[in-house]
Order: C-alpha cells, then structure tokens, then sequence
C-alpha cells in the first residue's frame, strides 16, 4: 500500500521521444495533471480526499508566495539574467511593512507603498550593476543578497512590527476554495503574460535574452529589458513579503530564507520549461512548475514523508525536466547527406505557441 | 562607395575598393578567401567603418557608425550566419525592435498579418509568420532574412554567399526572389564563389585580390576562366620552404575508402608517412568536417578506416588520439587553447587526459619543444590569451607533437597569424614529414595549399572532386573546386 514515491515527473523513453514534437508547455502542464492524479489516488488511499476544500486550501497557500517569486524569476531569467537576492526582498519588505504599520489600519496604504519602493530601488540596483557594469546576474543578485542578509541579520533579531487584522484579512479571506491571495499571485502572473506576449518590452525581453547581439543589430535597447526584468522581480517578491506578513501577522528577517526562494523559483522556472540560458519560455509555463512542486508537497505532507526524502523526489523530478528539455534542445549542423526532411516540411512543422 | 580601405590591428585588408549599385541592378562581387569581399560588406552594412574612403546613397555622402544607420539609409545585408532569433517567430524576427502597435500593446496580428502580406510580395505563400525561426530550413531561414530587409524598405539588399547551403531547387527559388527585388527597382550586391551564378544573374562583376579592386566589368563581357584569371593572378612567391632531404614517402598511415557522415561522403583517400597532402575547397565544402569526422568529433558512419594498415572505428576524438591522430583545428581560440590557462597546462592538456602514465616524461620534453618551436614566452607559466597569435597556434602544436602522433591534420594552421610564425609552421611540417609523420593539412590560401603539399585534394560540396599534383596552378585548383572544371579522371 505504502507505494514508494515514484517521482510523478519521471517519464519513460518512449514519452521523450513524443516530447520531441510537444511543447514544453504542454508537457509541463501533462506533468501537473499527471501528479493531480497520482496524488489525489496516494491521498485517497490515505482515507483523505485531495479535492476537499482544506486540502486545495493548503495547494493554493504553497502556491501563493513561490508563485508570485517564481514569475519574476521568470522574466529575469528570460532576459539571460539570475536573481538570488529575492528571499532576501522577502524578509526585508515583511520586516518594513510590518515596523511601518505597528499593528495601526490607518498605515497600511503608505507601508504598501514604501516597501513597493524598495523594493523596486533593490530591482533598480541589480538591472543597473547587470546591464551597466556587466556583471554576471548570478554574481550582482548575490551580492545583493549578502548585504540585504548582513543588513536585516544586524537590525532585526526576531519578530519585527504587527500587521493590523485588516491587513490580516488578506491571508485569511477566500474566494470558494481559492484564496484572495493566490488570486493577487494569478493576477501579477496574468500581467506577465499580457507583457510578454503583448509589448515591445516584453518581446525585446526575449531578444536581448535569446542574443543580445541580434537584439541591438536589429536597434533593440539591451539595457531596459535587463533593468525592468529585475525591477518587477524585486517589486513581486515585495509583494510576495507583504503576503507573507499578511499570513503570519508579524515581520520576520528569516521568513525568506527559510523558503529557500531563490533556489526553488529557478527551480520552478525551469520546470516549467524556461531555459535557464535565457531567450526561451513562458510564465504560463512556470505557474504549472510551481503547481507541481505544491502538490508534491501536499501530497508527500499527507504521507507523512520525512523531508528529507521530499527534498531527494524535488530534485529528481528537476533534473529529469531538465533532462528532458535538453534534449529537445539539441542544434546541430544540418546534414547535407543522408535523412533530409522534404522540402517545406519545417514549416508544417509548425508549432502552436 | 568610393575608394575604401580599411585596416585592422594594422593589417591593410582592404585598400581603394569602389562599388556602384544602381536601382534594379544585381553587382557581383568575387574574389579567393579572404580577398576582402567580407570586409566590404561589412563597412557598407555598418558593422565595420572604413579608414579612407565615403560611402555615398543618392549622391549624398553618409557614414555609418552602427549597423542601424546602414539599415535606415536603406542599405540591408543578409549575412552568411544568419541573424534570427531561434525561439522567435518569423513574424518577430522581422519586426524585432519596430514591432507594430495599438495603444501600449503590440499588434500581433498587424504584425503577423505584414509579415504574411511581405512574404507572398515575396512569392512565397507556404510559410506561416507564426513559425518559430528554428523549425525552418536554411533556405526559409534566408528568405526570412530577405523579407525582413525588405521591410525595412531597404533599397540595396548585400546578400554573402547566399546560395553556399542551398539545394538546386532552392537556388531557383532564390534566383525569383532576386528577380522579384529588382523588378521593385531594389539594387542587390551578390557576392558568390560560384562563378556560374555570378555571371547569369549580375549586370556588372566586380573583382578583388588582396584587398584590391582587379576589376568591373558588364558580366556580357566576362566568361568563367576570364574571371578566375582575374581573381588569381598572382605570382607564385618562393615563401614555401623545400621537403627536408631524406624524406622519404613510407608506408600507409591512414586509410578511407567510401567513408562518409551527414556532412561529407564517398571519401577515398591514402595518407603515407612522409606526405604532407593539402585540401584545397571552397568555404562550405566539406573541408573542415572531412578532419572533424576523421578525428571522431563526428564520427564517420559509412566506409572503413584503417590506420597504420590496421582497421579502426574512431567514435570519439579520445580514440582518435590513443590511434596516433592529432588535430590541430580551425578556430585556436574556441577549440585549440584554453586561453586562461599557462602554456605549461595547455601543451600537457591532451596527455595529461589520454595517456596519464606519460605526463612526466612529457613534461619533461615541453621545454625544448617550445624551444624548438622558438615560441616568444616569458616562462611556462604565462597564461595563453597573452601570446599572439602565431605563438599561441605553435603552442597547439606543441600540445599535439607532444602525443608523438602518426597522422597530423590541420585545419588552416597559419590563419591570422604573421608571416614568420607561418614560416615556422611550415618547416615544422617539413619536419614532421622527414620524421615519417603523415600530414593532412586544410586551407583557405591557395598558394600555401600548393606550395607545401605534395597531392592538392579538391573538395566540393562535401565530396572530393579531385586530386591534382603538388604545385599546380591556381587556376586549376579553383576551377575543380568551384566546378567550372571536372576531374580529368
């Protein structure tokens, strides 16, 4: 009964080989699906039911914060760039926001608005030190990271401020099963989208992150893209801070850390089939990594699973989307003899975006 | 353009080169490798600025500090690699930073709907705008390219070698198109090394050698060999050094019969100690894939290959190595060097991974090598990316003479290095010939492929197209390689 986790994203050979003509949107969202299943069938055999509205309360919640990181992860990933400092964003506008409005309804618009601010000013920094100094992303964001880490390590020991109960309402209220949180995390991850597909910002986003040599031979400006990817990214992950002292009632300095957000919105950027090089992928895509990793947890919490074994099955499920990907990704020279593909055939091959 | 030249890190590539592109005019350009037909095209597409010279567009003159200002003066190049976003749309690519818009948003219809509008202007109806770049052929990708100049109302469309990777069929497409364009009253610049080409589809060729205008003439006035003369003509200079003596051609090194993979095939060739063959072939013919499917970096499919009279399967360039090949490849700053490593670490490299047990003792030999070699260092310890670059391809050969290899390719081993780092190159393979080595050795420059080999193996679309003597004339090489000659036999 007790059947071993088998990770719900490992696929056999045959499915890589259909994985070669599908999206990896398409595949990532087959994943979810596939892990829907598999979990509602563990959690049944567990007496208990998936569907029931505590049970997806608690899918949406894990949803909500990495949710919110993971799509600006997206777009600073798209643009060729990293973000490692957002836990850090995290913990440092739940401590502000929390100090700001001292438990008084009357603040909570002008704390919303300064931690939105710094947050924006630490997204500021980072795209400039990328784009400007041309400083690796991995290595701008790190920085970045260490003094927001030495900062709030050195000012705030403990709980930090108290969210007022109006504030606190937007953790607790709920749309039917759905929280109004997760609808504010769908929301932002739906205006990704529109910007995306749908302005010059967010196509030149994919240029400058596809090659940023043909982007600027082609007129793009290479530095906005850089600078707005990572601004959003730190406003989102504000956001994603003030949600958690909604939920929690009081700052934390450790709130971000302990989520290890960095990691795991690259992590579930990546699972839901962005390149991790840049140029490549999609927010819709990244929802569904996110969604995956909420299940898995849900579903190995009500097993009862040591974590350390939830940690081993996350990072198998990683490695084998990646693995699969990569796969796909493959360019090599056309060949001159052998195997040809008729003429006109690359463009039936047509793929649905 | 009037009288242009131009200069990099001091070497005069290009000097009074003048071009004339009328509306609805198509200009060839030709010349050998590295004539400076590249280079041209590159100043007028502002990617590069000239020295001396103007640039003039409807009788005002212009510059071009970056490829844009080309493009708004109407001035549009397609270029060899081509510039396509992969994981963007056709209709993305071509709009890519002038992306149609509604309000804050871009049209992507508008968008999608142009781009197919310009498209079919072009008389091609069977691609679809929503077409990611990478699903589509070099031919599609090519004609993207054009569509793209065209929207940009570019009145002169520079096109660099288009039809190097097309099939027959794609060329007619191709040739349309051209048609197309100037019907429009666009001028084109065609540069090409197929000379056939050349003369059917431009009004007026201009030639270059060396950096120099040799010639325009009306193409009614020009037939192929006129123009093979033009780009040749050159004096044999006496640069070559002679065999060393007591070279003496020895038994069978390396072996193909009927060997070939997705980019060469019915390859037959005899390698023997003592030998230095070149392999002569236009850009795209197959040269450098033949060494790189001999070394195992894309191992032959088909035929047999023996070494040293003995049947061998190479898979990977580590079996090559263990089998007593050594490459000593195209691009030494890519694949030649690990360029932030000392030049200790870098002649070691090969042994130290393929035979271990031998690190010592070779280690012991770097010294005098690069000694021998007169390798210009401070000490062993200098990091790579400092030395020029002569002294930096002397080390990758002494990286792979350390391995004491039976069969030596190179692939263009004096490529922008100066003229006495080539010299030394050249005895070094005279050395290696005289020591019993087989030397295969690919190049761009006609005069060395001659004056150092003693077999020149002609290479066109990724078969041999023939075997001429060592000094042969230049004429006949470029004739079998651009096929305006076929092989005697």
């Amino acid at each position: 009964m007790s059947a071993a986790p088998k990770p719900e994203g490992g696929p056999s050979m045959s499915e890589m080989r259909v994985a070669r003509s599908l999206s990896s949107t398409t595949i990532v969202y087959l994943v979810l699906l596939l892990a829907v299943v598999v979990g509602a069938g563990i959690t049944a055999s567990r007496g208990r039911n998936f569907f029931s509205i505590g049970n997806l309360d608690n899918v949406f919640t894990m949803m909500t914060i990495l949710g919110l990181i993971a799509v600006g992860q997206t777009l600073v990933i798209l643009v060729g760039s990293l973000d490692l400092s957002v836990p850090f964003v995290v913990s440092l506008s739940s401590v502000t926001a929390g100090g700001l409005m001292a438990g008084q309804t009357g603040r909570i618009v002008p704390a919303v608005l300064v931690t939105l601010l710094v947050g924006a000013a630490i997204g500021l920094v980072n795209g400039l030190v990328v784009s400007r100094l041309a400083v690796h992303g991995f290595i701008a964001t790190l920085g970045m990271g260490l003094i927001l880490s030495g900062y709030l390590a050195s000012n705030y020991q403990g709980s930090h401020g108290e969210a007022p109960r109006a504030f606190r309402l937007l953790d607790a209220t709920r749309i039917g099963p759905v929280p109004m949180a997760t609808l504010i995390m769908l929301t932002f991850a739906m205006l990704a989208i529109l910007l995306l597909r749908r302005t010059r910002l967010g196509h030149h986003l994919y240029a400058v992150g596809g090659n940023a040599d043909i982007a600027r031979m082609s007129g793009v400006r290479t530095t906005s893209p850089v600078v707005a990817a990572h601004v959003i990214c730190s406003m989102l992950s504000a956001v994603a801070g003030l949600l958690l002292l909604a939920r929690l009632g009081v700052g934390q300095p450790t709130v971000g850390a302990q989520g290890s957000y960095d990691l795991m919105s690259i992590a579930a950027v990546v699972l839901g089939g962005t390149l991790l090089g840049g140029g490549k992928g999609n927010v819709v895509g990244t929802i569904a990594g996110v969604a995956i990793f909420a299940v898995l947890d849900n579903v190995m919490g009500v097993m009862e699973l040591n974590p350390f074994l939830k940690d081993v099955v996350r990072g198998v499920v990683i490695i084998v989307a990646v693995a699969v990907y990569a796969r796909r990704e493959i360019d090599r020279r056309p060949p001159r003899f052998g195997a040809e593909p008729p003429p006109g055939q690359a463009a039936i091959e047509e793929e649905a975006r | 353009m009037r009288q242009v030249a131009k200069s990099f890190l001091g070497n005069r590539v290009l000097h009074g080169a003048s071009l004339d592109v009328r509306p609805g005019e198509v200009v060839g350009l030709v010349g050998e490798n590295g004539a400076g037909k590249s280079t041209l095209m590159k100043i007028l597409a502002g990617v590069h600025q000239p020295d001396e010279g103007t640039i003039e567009v409807d009788g005002s003159t212009v510059s071009f500090a970056h490829p844009v200002e080309a493009q708004r003066a109407g001035i549009a190049t397609v270029f060899q690699e081509f510039n396509l976003l992969p994981e963007r749309t056709i209709a993305e690519n071509i709009y890519l930073g002038r992306e149609p818009r509604r309000g804050p948003f871009v049209d992507v219809g508008a968008m999608e709907r142009q781009a197919r509008e310009l498209l079919e202007g072009l008389g091609i109806t069977r691609l679809d705008p929503r077409t990611r770049a990478r699903r589509l052929s070099v031919a599609e990708q090519q004609i993207v390219e054009i569509a793209k100049a065209v929207s940009l109302d570019a009145r002169v469309i520079q096109m660099d070698e288009p039809t190097a990777a097309l099939a027959d069929h794609e060329v007619a497409l191709l040739y349309d198109i051209i048609a197309t364009l100037t019907a429009r009253g666009v001028g084109i610049v065609y540069v090409s090394h197929r000379l056939r080409e050349v003369l059917d589809l431009c009004t007026t060729v201009t030639v270059l050698k060396d950096g120099a205008q040799v010639d325009t003439r009306p193409a009614s006035e020009l037939d192929e060999s006129t123009l093979v003369r033009l780009m040749v003509g050159r004096p044999m200079s006496s640069f070559f050094p002679d065999p060393e003596p007591g070279t003496v051609v020895g038994e069978v090194r390396l072996q193909l019969a009927g060997a070939g993979n997705d980019h060469v095939d019915g390859i037959d060739l005899t390698l023997r100690a003592g030998e230095i063959v070149g392999i002569a072939g236009l850009q795209g013919s197959g040269r450098t894939e033949l060494l790189e499917a001999v070394f195992g970096i894309e191992p032959l499919t088909r035929g047999t290959v023996s070494i040293g009279g003995r049947p061998q399967r190479i898979g990977s360039p580590r079996q090559a190595i263990r089998a007593g090949l050594a490459l000593v490849t195209e691009d030494r700053k890519a694949t030649g060097l690990a360029l932030n490593q000392s030049i200790g670490d870098n002649a070691l490299g090969v042994v130290r991974s393929v035979t271990p047990g031998r690190t010592t003792a070779a280690r012991d030999e770097i010294p005098e090598l690069l000694g021998s070699l007169a390798v210009a260092a401070r000490s062993l310890a200098q990091e790579a990316q400092f030395l020029s670059g002569g002294n930096q391809q002397k080390v990758v050969l002494a990286r792979w003479l350390v391995t004491r290899p039976q069969v030596v390719l190179l692939d263009e081993p004096t490529r922008g290095i100066d003229v006495g780092a080539k010299h030394a190159i050249y005895e070094v393979m005279r050395t290696l010939a005289a020591e019993g080595v087989a030397v295969l050795m690919v190049s761009s420059e006609l005069p060395e492929v001659i004056g150092m080999s003693d077999r020149i193996l002609v290479m066109r679309d990724g078969r041999l197209a023939g075997t001429l003597p060592g000094g042969s004339s230049e004429e006949t090489v470029l004739a079998l390689a651009t096929g305006v000659r076929e092989a005697a036999s």
